[in-house]
């Protein structure tokens, strides 16, 4: 079974739930477990976030763009922006570091994307953009479990 | 302000909405912070009872508000956590710096 969706909307805060429950809606045809759905919409609204803060540092205009496929029993979420990039994303995905303490960011954002989902991957160019693909398989435990 | 923010004893209580991301988070940051400032506030309790999702951002709150406070002695509080909440609190650490109350 293969089933995909694309979806574009303006990088404002209003639109983080809409996103996040849209992706929810979309993956419920693998029929997910409520924590499943906790799991995705958490990661889905860390990825948002960080688009509309950090890719376009609140400047209007800017979109995102969200591409899910679903195969056999995995989703694939791909959030993209193309906004400012990230420096150094190793240092980004550290936890509690953020460069934007002064908006209360816990520096966390990163750490639930890989908490709740199976697999993070973040490509990112500096003045081009950054994309986060992550992955996870419904209805069984985590499929990658040889991490640590 | 609106009624999710109640001062009793010097213990800011205050009710977490039904969603808790960025785009709710300044709202709650910036009215805690106001009273915390305004009614010499030494404590504050957040009650999850309506809450029915969170990310990042309600660490966020948390850990600044803990911040605010702490200098002066102050604690924080959560009350009425579900296990998904729970779960958030331990993988970023902030059960260490919150009382969770059952």
């Amino acid at each position: 079974m293969k089933n995909e969706m694309k979806m574009e909307f303006d990088a404002i805060s209003a639109n983080e739930a809409f996103a996040r429950v849209s992706v929810a809606a979309f993956v419920s045809e693998l029929d997910p477990t409520v924590e499943e759905i906790s799991d995705i919409k958490t990661a889905v609204s860390e990825a948002v976030t960080n688009a509309v803060i950090h890719g376009y540092e609140g400047i209007e205009g800017g979109k995102v763009n969200i591409r899910c496929v679903i195969e056999q029993d995995v989703l694939h979420v791909e959030v993209m922006d193309k906004g400012k990039g990230i420096e150094d994303i190793e240092k980004a995905m550290e936890p509690l570091f953020t460069t934007r303490p002064e908006l209360n960011r816990s520096g966390m954002g990163f750490p639930f994307m890989e908490a709740f989902m199976d697999d993070l991957e973040v490509l990112s160019l500096p003045g081009k953009g950054t994309t986060v693909i992550m992955k996870k398989k419904i209805g069984c435990i985590p499929w990658i479990e040889d991490e640590e | 302000m609106g009624e999710e923010f109640k001062v009793i004893d010097h213990y800011l209580m205050v009710k977490m909405p039904e969603e808790i991301d960025h785009h709710k988070s300044s709202y709650i940051s910036e009215n805690a912070d106001k009273l915390i400032v305004r009614e010499q506030v030494n404590n504050v309790v957040f009650d999850f009872e309506d809450t029915k999702f969170m990310d990042s951002s309600g660490i966020g709150i948390i850990l600044g508000r803990y911040k605010k406070i702490a200098c002066f002695g102050g604690k924080v509080f959560a009350i009425n956590t579900d296990n998904r909440i729970r779960h958030l609190l331990m993988i970023s650490g902030l059960h260490k710096i919150v009382e969770i109350m059952d």
